[in-house]
Order: structure tokens, then C-alpha cells, then sequence
């Protein structure tokens, strides 16, 4: 700091140059401070308050919202569902992302091509993509409708399938998304490295799991924090695909928010209570795999 | 379908090898040729991939133009999926009317807000900076729906219910660690020597932002300008919770909402063709920014 801070402190006066500072970070200051920090101060209280969607602020009722929010007929089986769906969808995508890395690592006009088509479905936003795999995946307009009659089976039908089916979505959406994180990544690694493992008569195989998983912990660790995070507050995927059915199989924690605060039950205080659940149990969730991901290295 | 297609020449070219191997092994096109043979199942099966990716997307743009019985499009080729769209509730051109305010308001939102605040973070020291940046970051740790619940209470007493407006503030706001992060890096990329010339010369810190370091930042401001467009464009969750009058929804949220409107029957036509007007300019922008938009998720990476 004392360098160069001297060097520019000659050319302005200091004073000066920390309101100019301060002039140009406002409208940023402003909109965090409004839209994020107040927010946040606001979910906190809401939690503790009743707080019916319509009616507004009925004063403090803690831990009445918490209570109320983990009794909730489908908190239990939300959460177990939600974690399912992020172990699924987690694993899949880092699998394939890596896979077709691997895949058009090299630079040619075909591999050029390929990444882009692998990228293209995450231009889409997540709502058109789920709407694109409803009538994909529906009965009557899709293109394998008759595979489904004669087959005697719908995508959306039973638990498992619109599990499966949700998945298959998210890694067509996603897929080129970690695909150019991996690449990253590989290109992060030396090429002497491989060279070395070469000359030492490693194996294709060997050289996979001895050098270039080891050297991607890095990226490997930023791709899980990503996908986790993202797949446990999952919600259009399943808002717009299964509506939560069939039999309720298949809502998310955040569906779970979203349908105590605005349908039916209208309670914007046992939502806000679900919300800083949720808010808490994803820091806890990011430091613990930062932490997994950083022992190992040592 | 271009990789499938020459594969009956290409088959034959592939067996070639074998049939003349002695001849070919020790000339230098016989080792092209068994290349080629050996390539052949990367390529069918990379083609194969490529084209998976590309179905959906190519099969909702047909469906959306062709004879399906329960639509507006009973026989033949045609627009009838578009017209019923057209018509629906406050008619298509409303939603994207609507969808465009919400995102254009959000894209000049955002670069004006992150050009400032990554200037300010890259080229001052005041109190309070470090905290400020990580605070903008910290927006990613929270979710969506914990502080989508506040907004809605808090637009409604600022009077911004109801407003595409309050969407696009909203928007904004989860625009800001990205987007500052990267507009900070992009300052930082540029030497100092050069503002710190033009200051010397008289030039304004203002001055020298617009005559000098806007010109060096405009690929950060692309992606920034790309990726808050996209989000924008593509949100559902915000105008899902903050809107509730049918004129002032976003096109993603009429688009969802039309399915089962009619007398609980799903209008799959409409619905495709709803898809192909949400992915066209998404598409489009993809084709034509592709370097930045890698360079957006790649920065992201280098975060971490």
C-alpha cells in the first residue's frame, strides 16, 4: 500500500481521492445496502414475526414460524427429496462436464463446433428450458409419444421418472455450462506435467487419476460448491416440469417457500422461517465441502 | 446430420486399409487413411452428442410450425401456434414489450452501476472498500427465495408493487456480484500509468474514465451487458413472486401460464411456440457473442 498510495498521494490530495472513491462506489453501496443487507435484516424478523401475507406484521411470535415450519407436512420428505435430486444432478454433471472436456480438450474447427452445440442450451433461460421439456416429455406432443404408449410409460408419471427426467433437463442445460469450467481447469495444468507421466511409461488411465484429477482439485472444488448450491435451491425445474406430483414426490425446499408464502397457506413468516433454514444450512454446507476439499490437499 | 450423412463414402473409405494393408502401411496415405478409419467412431460418436444437445432445440422450432391436432395449427405449415399466442390474454406483444423494458432497464442498470463500482474498487482506496466489495459478493451465498419473501414486503411499502420497474431493481441487485467482479478485474487489467498519464495532463478521475478507460473496458462491459441481458431476459422467479397483474408479466411467466388456461386443456402448440420466441434472441446473442460469453463463465472459474 505505502508505495504506490505515496506515489498517487502527490498527484491528489488523499482526502480527496477516498470521496471521489466513495462518490463513484455509491449507486453500488446504494443497491446493496437496499435491495441485499435491509432484506436480509427484514427475512430475519419476518421469521420471528407473524406475518400473514395480506395482514403484514402481527408482532413477534418466535420460535412459533420455526416450530410451525419444521412440522410442515412436507418439510421432512422436501428436504430428502432435495438432497436426492443435488447427489443426482451433482455427480452427473460433474462426470459429464469433465467427460466432455476431456472430449474437445483439443483446439480443431470440430471440436469448436461441438463445444458450441454443447454450450448453446445453457444460452436458454431455465424457465424456456423446462417449458421446451414439458411438451418434450408430454403424452400428446412429443416426439415419442408412441415410444411411451407402447412402452407404457409417461416421463412425468411416476416418482422415479419425473426424478429422472428433471435430471436429464438440467444436465441438457447445464452440461456445456461445467464442460467450459473443466476446460479451464485442463488448461490451468502444464503440459510438462503429462509429458513427465509419459516418460515415466504412465498409462492413459494412470495419468487420469494420478495427474489430472489431483492438479483439478481447484476447479473440481468450484464445481461442486456451484452445482450443490445450485441444485439444492432448484425450483423452475420442477415449478414448470411436475408442479411437485406426482403425489407430492417431487417438491423442492424452495417450492416448499414459495407454496407456504403465496399458495394457499399465505404465511409469509413461516416462509421466512424456511428461507434463513435454508440460508443457514447452505453456509454451513459451502464451508464444510471448502474445508473437505482443502484437507485433502494437505 | 453432417457427420452421418457422407458416412456410406466414408465407410468404404474406412475399409480400405484393410484390404490393402501391406501396400498402405508403409505409404504415407495408407497412414492417413487408417487415421481416418480409426476416427471414424469419434466422430459418430461426438456427431451423435453434438446432435443430442442440438434435438430439442431444433424439434420445438419445427413442432412449432407444423400440423398438430388440439392447436391453432390443425393442418398444413404455418404461424397458427404464433397467432394464438398473439392473442392470449394481453396478446404476445405486450410480454415482450414487458420482457424487454424489464431487461433493457436492468442491462443499463447494471453496467452503469458495476462500471462505477469497479472503477471505484480497482483505482481508490476509502474506508470501507474491502467490506463493501465482499458484501456484494456475499449476494451469491444467499438464496433466491430467502430474499425474494423481503423484496415483496418491501417493494409493496415503497409503492413499487406490482412494477416492472421494482422487477428490474431486483434484478439488478443479483446482477451486482458478477457483474462487479468482473468490471473490477477488467479495471485492473488496464496499467495505471495510463489514467494516471491523463490525470497528469489535467484530465478529471471523470475524464479519464470516459476518454480513456472506457475504451480499454469494453469487452468487460460486453459480457457484463450479455450475461445481465440473459438473466434478465430469462428470469422467473422475481416476476413470479413481485407481479401479479396479467398486462405487467414477463414473457417466460405468460408463456408458463398458458399452459392449461384453456379450459384446462395444455395448448402444446402455443407453448412451442412460446419457447422459440424466449430462445430466439438468447440464440442469437449466443452465436454472436460466443467469446465473451465463455470468457464470462471463464472468469467465473478463475474466481474460485
Amino acid at each position: 500500500m505505502s508505495d504506490s498510495a505515496a506515489t498517487r498521494g502527490r498527484a491528489r490530495p488523499r482526502g480527496r481521492h477516498a470521496l471521489l472513491g466513495w462518490l463513484y462506489a455509491t449507486p453500488t453501496a446504494v443497491f446493496v445496502v437496499a435491495l441485499f443487507v435491509v432484506p436480509l435484516g427484514l427475512v430475519v424478523k419476518m421469521s420471528v414475526s407473524r406475518w400473514p401475507l395480506l395482514a403484514g406484521d402481527q408482532g413477534l411470535n418466535a420460535p412459533d414460524n420455526f416450530e410451525k415450519a419444521v412440522d410442515h407436512r412436507f418439510f421432512t420428505d422436501s428436504v430428502v427429496f432435495t438432497i436426492k435430486y443435488t447427489v443426482l444432478a451433482t455427480v452427473l454433471l460433474l462426470v459429464l462436464g469433465l467427460g466432455l472436456a476431456l472430449l474437445v480438450q483439443e483446439s480443431s474447427r470440430w471440436n469448436n463446433l461441438l463445444r458450441a452445440s454443447f454450450l448453446i442450451p445453457s444460452a436458454l433461460g431455465l424457465a424456456s428450458a423446462s417449458l421446451l421439456f414439458y411438451v418434450f416429455y408430454s403424452p400428446f406432443a412429443s416426439p415419442l409419444a408412441p415410444v411411451m404408449e407402447s412402452w407404457g410409460f409417461t416421463f412425468l408419471g411416476s416418482p422415479t421418472a419425473a426424478l429422472l427426467s428433471t435430471t436429464f433437463l438440467i444436465v441438457w442445460r447445464y452440461a456445456g455450462f461445467y464442460m467450459v469450467l473443466m476446460l479451464v481447469g485442463l488448461q490451468g495444468i502444464p503440459g510438462d506435467v503429462f509429458e513427465a507421466a509419459r516418460s515415466d511409461g504412465a498409462t492413459r488411465w494412470q495419468t487420469f487419476w494420478r495427474v489430472t484429477l489431483p492438479l483439478m482439485r481447484p476447479t473440481l472444488a468450484l464445481t461442486t460448491v456451484l452445482c450443490v448450491t445450485g441444485s439444492l435451491l432448484a425450483f423452475e425445474q420442477f415449478y414448470i416440469l411436475t408442479k411437485g406430483g406426482p403425489d407430492n414426490s417431487t417438491i423442492t425446499v424452495v417450492q416448499l417457500i414459495y407454496q407456504v408464502a403465496f399458495q394457499g397457506q399465505n404465511d409469509l413468516g413461516v416462509a421466512a422461517a424456511i428461507s434463513v433454514i435454508v440460508l443457514v444450512a447452505l453456509v454451513v454446507i459451502n464451508a464444510l465441502q471448502l474445508r473437505a476439499f482443502r484437507s485433502e490437499e494437505s | 446430420m453432417a457427420v452421418v450423412s457422407p458416412s456410406t463414402p466414408a465407410a468404404t473409405g474406412g475399409t480400405r486399409p484393410a484390404g490393402d494393408a501391406p501396400a498402405g502401411r508403409t505409404g504415407r496415405r495408407g497412414v492417413n487413411v487408417a487415421g481416418i478409419a480409426l476416427r471414424m467412431p469419434y466422430w459418430v460418436f461426438t456427431g451423435a452428442l453434438g446432435l443430442i444437445f442440438l434435438a430439442p432445440l431444433v424439434w420445438t422450432a419445427v413442432a412449432s410450425v407444423s400440423p398438430q391436432a388440439g392447436t391453432n395449427q390443425v393442418e398444413g405449415w404455418g404461424f397458427g401456434n404464433y397467432e394464438t399466442l398473439a392473442n392470449y390474454q394481453a396478446g404476445v406483444w405486450r410480454y415482450l414489450f414487458n420482457s424487454a423494458f424489464v431487461s433493457l432497464l436492468t442491462v443499463a442498470l447494471t453496467l452503469v452501476i458495476s462500471l462505477f463500482g469497479g472503477y471505484a474498487f480497482a483505482r481508490f482506496r476509502f474506508p470501507g472498500r474491502n467490506f463493501l466489495f465482499l458484501l456484494t459478493l456475499a449476494i451469491l451465498m444467499v438464496p433466491y427465495a430467502t430474499l425474494l419473501i423481503p423484496l415483496y414486503v418491501l417493494l409493496n411499502e415503497v409503492g413499487l408493487e406490482n412494477s416492472l420497474v421494482g422487477v428490474a431493481l431486483v434484478l439488478t441487485m443479483f446482477q451486482l456480484p458478477f457483474s462487479t467482479f468482473l468490471m473490477r478485474i477488467s479495471f485492473e487489467a488496464v496499467p495505471r500509468e495510463l489514467d494516471e498519464a491523463a490525470t497528469v495532463d489535467g484530465c478529471s478521475t471523470w475524464g479519464a474514465l470516459w476518454r480513456v478507460l472506457l475504451p480499454a473496458v469494453k469487452p468487460g462491459l460486453i459480457t457484463v451487458g450479455l450475461f445481465s441481458f440473459l438473466a434478465a431476459w430469462n428470469d422467473f422467479m422475481a416476476p413470479l413472486i413481485l407481479i401479479n397483474d396479467t398486462e405487467r408479466m414477463t414473457l417466460p411467466l405468460a408463456v408458463s401460464n398458458l399452459r392449461g388456461q384453456v379450459q384446462g386443456v395444455v395448448d402444446y402448440g402455443a407453448t412451442e411456440a412460446g419457447v422459440v420466441i424466449l430462445a430466439l434472441p438468447c440464440i442469437v446473442l449466443f452465436l454472436l457473442l460466443q467469446r465473451h460469453y465463455v470468457r464470462g463463465f471463464m472468469s467465473g472459474a478463475l474466481k474460485g
